[in-house]
């Protein structure tokens, strides 16, 4: 994405969508945003739009932001349409001024998804991931249960390829990106994350049923396998991951409708 | 859950029940054509092939009924599919529209869809029925005598000397009209259109598809489908060209 | 004036943790879901507790101003987490965990829980790779390990160059786990603006839905501060934007003591500062310190010159000439002031003077372009992002910037502030790293404090207290604390100003960094402490704060955490001028050998210094709590 490092400043129009508050009408504004370093940051742009719109006394663009170098999933601008704007496998606080040139008109959007309202301007609430993880997205493990780290030995292959899906940061930009708004990659990658370490395996068919099925009531689309999440992803995580989830709840859902379970209803000893 | 539950409610569940059909499907259409190609050989071929399909009697319906319960459950997946994808977008569409790398026959399978839908409606009425150009349908032509015996895997299934339905002269004259054919050609192109995307899609729904081997796959992919459209060209277009005719004009002329 | 009692055990270092464990009161099971525990703040430290509380028993609530507990900032760590697992069989155990430890935080860190520390960082370990934590692996299966700074064995545990993200993700997964099954109620998006204090012990928060902005009360038995360090007073720094002091600096204004707030670790190897409108520093990891070798041109005129065309024999590798033992290798105090001192001899790199070569040249010759990726193969791609360079091509300029606050409230053994009820864990406590913290030890604190310690020592306080006996949020002490953050709120949105809140906090960042940062002097000190107020004067005077209390307002979130910041400038400064020596990350210019390294002054400084509020425009008390070295003798400590 870093076009030759030249140092001459450049001028754009943000046009940005401005929306007061949850179920309010939005609409874009157009600002203009002159003599920016080509090395100033997409997000230190609009700092300093920010801080002329409140020297102005007019309310400033609310975006999410923190930690600002990529790990943290907090930004989440769709920029020309793209999630997290231009550049492969970065996020929007990755984004860079010298990715744009002097005079465009630079589309800031909030991330557009059902299930992820808009709360204002451009941040919405993802908080549908949080109850996505909540109904498996773990290992149980209590503190103090655990078994010395080197007693199970993990494959370095299987090692290397939970930690591939375990780079996910959550930011939403698969969901975005998705023509559909599906949240199959974020899952996927969870799912087998968790479901390739052999401390996963016992979790392994309840965990997939049930995210699956959680990602599904909250109103997230379905996979029709373009693959345009992978390549929104700023961990860049792979479409692979979504096959091996279809394999993982087709394989589970078989489990659970034909094994034999326990009849007992429970009750401890003594 | 049972496994209706899983499957018919599910979005992955769906999302297999559209690849399992899809590929019972695609089945069936390679079967088809391999069937109708018999058209570029001697007459009783097609025509002896098409009475052993009908000798099957329950069992063809047997099949009937199952392509159809493929076709209803395929288009009933995508129809809910398709309006839960509407749904999940939310209230207010992006205003600067956007595609990363999504393939344009990814995007255009619902339309490809209906193109396929109104053509096997037709393809029927055409071939099966006799609703449509019903004057050169197959029970309303001479019947054609077998000149020898039609054998499967070996077996003689239609003797020589019987009587039978006139597929082959049916198929030229319902091609020697241009529009019949053009439209035919149209639709068995998108038809391998919406299979670029179906073949290569079926794969990763039903997760076997990985990096190592999705070159290879989306190659085969491209292949089948143009080989499946060269091959459903072929028929058509022979007619149009004149090199197959309906048996009552090539006596005519001879 | 506020009783310091560290409650350290007595006994043998090593049978302290485990007889304490013994000693104190335990909840039994019946009454733990009686009890309501708070926890503010969600990152290592905040969500271990949390659901580790929540799977004891206990009542939880959690608090995060994220829009997800996911997002704390101890996900941005890096490099990896320190445990005594000697599994490399190099000669680590729990003392010379305990013992680097202790040395690197120069002798200014409390012996007993640095052991504590070292003694429950093999269960952390185990206890993520439990989780299903993807730490690195060894062909074998067993776990791989790399070396860090101020250590002379591989005791890191790394998950690729995202150790924290997936530390914190399995944390996240059992506080997700835990309020999925009901045990935890989560507030996200809901930042604590005051504790409540009733009877003298702490019951309660007050916090503003950042959504709605709704002001709630929040009554428990005992609250848990996890808010992290907040190094951001500096503007820059490699914190997160969010990250802030507002937790602990409003329990401080409450009756909490804050100790050792000038102790800031500045890290030697971040990406140095492009223009004005920079936002933040990133830090590229230490781990990077394995295979880099740090130089600066040996004459001044090289400065601006192509790296490449300067000779072998022109470089001045700087640290391995100062510390031929640990060379790159050494603590982030040493190695930051060392860079330092080379640019302020006029050797930097670059236009601005202010950096210094990381050359992986020799690292590329050794291992191969492709094995450099694959150890650091992330990294890179940062530091092309950010600079548009290919450290495989050119060295990479670096220069130290605030990574990490050592100081933060004051706590004993049990974690507990000075205020009963009220406790504090991970980066937001000064506990366990002194003056200076090594590297790849935050985030076995955090995890400590949270999955091992917390989860015993709050039991010891909650046996105190009735079942049942919490107070009603309806009390008219948290009516006060409410119509306090009103007060406040208003008192932003009143103001009409025309500067917005980021002005502020750009020359406040100034201030710190020029007098309170890697080097301080009594005269730079005395300047800050004329400055600050003055600053904070003409904030309150001249700040503009567009929109209004009752919807989402990133600019009343960033006003109130800058006003705090304003405070704790002050303090830091005040802090840093009455502690006359130099130890760790705090370096007085006039106490260092003729080397330029740290002078401590142990007849004198011995100590932590816990501040004390007093009220408005008084001058903070200075309470002491003198550490008592029973089993390491304090040292000159030496890297050479």
């Amino acid at each position: 994405m870093v076009a030759a490092n030249s140092t001459a400043p450049l001028s754009i129009t943000l046009r940005v969508w401005r929306q007061a508050g949850p179920n309010q009408p939005g609409q874009f504004v157009d600002y203009q945003s002159k003599d920016l370093s080509p090395n100033m940051s997409f997000l230190e742009m609009l700092d300093v739009v920010n801080d002329q719109l409140t020297a102005k006394g007019e309310e400033p663009i609310a975006f999410a932001h923190d930690c600002r170098e990529g790990i943290c999933g907090t930004c989440s601008c769709t920029i020309n349409g793209k999630p997290h704007g231009p550049g492969k496998g970065v996020a929007t606080c990755q984004v860079y001024m010298r990715s744009f040139r002097d005079g465009d008109v630079v589309t800031v959007e909030p991330f557009r998804a059902a299930a992820f309202p808009v709360i204002k301007d451009l941040i919405t609430d993802r908080s549908a991931f949080d109850k996505i993880q909540q109904a498996g997205g773990y290992i149980t493990a209590r503190a103090g249960s655990a078994p010395d780290a080197n007693a199970i030995p993990v494959p370095k292959p299987d090692a290397d390829l939970a930690m591939d899906a375990a780079t996910c940061i959550g930011c939403g930009a698969c969901v975005a990106a998705c023509k559909n708004a599906s949240a199959m990659l974020f899952v996927a990658a969870k799912v087998s994350h968790l479901g390739l370490v052999p401390q996963g395996q016992a979790e392994r068919d309840k965990r997939v049923l049930a995210m699956v099925s959680t990602m599904d009531e909250l109103g997230f689309g379905n996979c029709t396998n373009q693959y345009e999440c992978s390549a929104a992803c700023p961990k860049l995580i792979s479409h692979d991951f979504i096959a091996r989830l279809n394999r993982d709840y087709f394989n589970a859902s078989l489990r659970a409708s034909f094994q034999p379970e326990s009849q007992s209803t429970g009750g401890g000893a003594g | 859950m049972n496994p209706v539950g899983f499957f018919f409610r599910s979005s992955i569940g769906r999302k297999i029940l559209m690849a399992v059909t899809g590929a019972i499907l695609i089945g069936f259409v390679v079967g088809h054509l391999v069937g109708n190609l018999q058209i570029f050989s001697h007459p009783d071929k097609i025509n002896g092939y098409a009475q052993f399909l009908h000798q099957l009697g329950p069992l063809l319906w047997v099949a009937r009924i199952g392509l159809l319960v493929a076709v209803v459950i395929h288009i009933w997946a995508a129809t809910v599919l398709t309006l839960e994808n509407r749904r999940a977008r939310g209230p207010v569409p992006y205003g600067f529209k956007h595609t990363i790398r999504a393939t344009l026959a990814s995007r255009t399978m619902r339309l490809t869809g209906y193109v396929v839908l109104a053509f096997i409606v037709y393809h029927l009425a055409h071939f099966t029925l006799g609703a449509a150009q019903s004057g050169t349908f197959k029970a309303n032509l001479p019947k054609y005598t077998m000149a020898q015996d039609y054998a499967v895997a070996g077996f003689p299934v239609v003797k020589a000397g019987t009587q039978v339905d006139d597929v082959y002269s049916m198929v030229a004259h319902g091609f020697q009209s241009p529009a019949v054919a053009i439209f035919y050609i149209v639709a068995v192109g998108l038809l391998s259109f919406h299979l670029l995307h179906g073949f290569d899609s079926l794969f990763q729904t039903l997760g076997w598809r990985t990096h190592r081997w999705a070159g290879a796959l989306r190659a085969a992919a491209v292949a089948f489908c143009l080989a499946y459209f060269a091959g459903n060209l072929a028929i058509p277009g022979a007619v149009l060209a004149g090199k197959v005719k309906p048996r009552a004009v090539a006596a005519a002329t001879r | 004036m506020a009783t310091l009692d560290s409650k350290v055990p007595a006994g043998p270092l090593a049978d302290k943790w485990r007889k304490h464990k013994a000693d104190i009161k335990l909840v039994n099971p019946a009454n733990k879901r009686k009890y309501e525990v708070i926890v503010v703040g969600a990152g290592l430290a905040g969500s271990s507790a949390a659901s580790s509380l929540a799977d004891m028993g206990y009542k939880v609530k959690n608090f995060v101003f994220h829009d997800s507990p996911r997002r704390a900032h101890s996900i941005a760590a890096q490099g990896g987490i320190n445990a005594a697992k000697n599994y490399q069989n190099d000669g680590d155990s729990v003392y010379r965990l305990f013992y680097d430890t202790i040395k690197g935080g120069d002798y200014r860190a409390r012996e007993a829980n640095v052991h504590r520390l070292a003694e429950v960082s093999v269960n952390i370990i185990d206890q993520c790779a439990a989780q299903g934590v993807p730490f690195a692996r060894e062909y074998g299966g067993l776990l791989a390990n790399r070396s860090f700074g101020g250590a002379q064995v591989s005791r890191t545990f790394y998950a690729r160059g995202q150790t924290g993200q997936q530390l914190l993700l399995g944390a996240y997964s059992a506080l997700m786990r835990t309020v999925g099954q009901g045990l935890v109620e989560l507030h996200t998006q809901s930042e604590m603006l005051d504790l409540v204090i009733v009877g003298g012990q702490a019951k309660g928060i007050v916090v503003r839905n950042l959504v709605t902005g709704a002001i709630e009360r929040h009554a428990a038995d005992a609250v848990v501060l996890a808010t992290g360090g907040y190094g951001n007073v500096f503007n820059l720094s490699t914190y997160a934007r969010g990250s802030n002091t507002t937790a602990i600096w409003r329990a401080y204004k409450r009756g909490a003591c804050f100790a050792n707030p000038c102790y800031t670790q500045i890290h030697p190897t971040c990406i140095p500062v492009s223009g004005d409108y920079q936002s933040k520093l990133t830090l590229m990891s230490e781990s990077l310190r394995n295979d880099g070798r740090i130089w600066v041109p040996k004459k001044k005129e090289d400065r601006l010159k192509n790296p490449a065309e300067i000779a072998e024999e022109d470089r001045d590798y700087f640290l391995e000439r100062m510390y031929p033992s640990f060379g790159n290798l050494c603590p982030r105090d040493i190695a930051s002031r060392a860079a330092k001192r080379v640019c302020d001899e006029g050797r930097g790199a670059g236009t601005s003077g202010l950096g210094v070569y990381l050359d992986f040249s020799d690292a590329i010759r050794r291992l191969g372009e492709n094995g450099v990726r694959e150890r650091y193969g992330n990294l890179f791609d940062i530091y092309h992002e950010i600079t548009a360079e290919s450290a495989y091509k050119t060295p990479m300029r670096i220069f130290p910037a605030v990574h990490y606050t050592m100081g933060g409230l004051w706590v004993d053994y049990n974690l507990m502030s000075n205020v009963p009820g009220l406790f504090v864990l991970g980066e937001a406590n000064f506990s366990d790293h002194g003056a200076n913290r090594l590297g790849a030890s935050a985030l076995m604190q955090g995890l400590a404090d949270g999955y091992f310690v917390i989860p015993y020592t709050i039991g010891d306080y909650l046996a105190t207290q009735k079942p049942g006996s919490r107070p009603s949020a309806d009390g008219a002490e948290f009516k006060g604390a409410e119509e306090n953050v009103r007060a406040m709120t208003k008192r932003f949105l009143d103001s009409k100003g025309k500067q917005p809140v980021s002005h502020f906090h750009k020359r406040l960042g100034k201030i710190m960094w020029e007098f309170c940062g890697m080097a301080r002097t009594k005269d730079g000190l005395e300047k800050a402490l004329q400055q600050i107020p003055a600053l904070r004067e003409e904030f309150w005077a001249s700040v503009c704060v567009p929109g209004s209390a009752e919807t989402m307002n990133q600019s009343l979130e960033q006003a109130g955490r800058v006003a705090d910041f304003l405070e704790l400038g002050e303090l830091m400064c005040r802090d840093a001028l009455t502690r006359e020596e130099s130890c760790g990350g705090h370096f007085r210019e006039e106490h260092q050998y003729p080397d330029g390294e740290c002078k401590r002054d142990d007849e004198k400084f011995a100590h932590a210094a816990a501040w004390e509020y007093q009220g408005a425009g008084k001058t903070p008390l200075r309470n002491v709590e003198p550490l008592n070295y029973e089993f390491v003798k304090m040292s000159v400590r030496n890297y050479k």
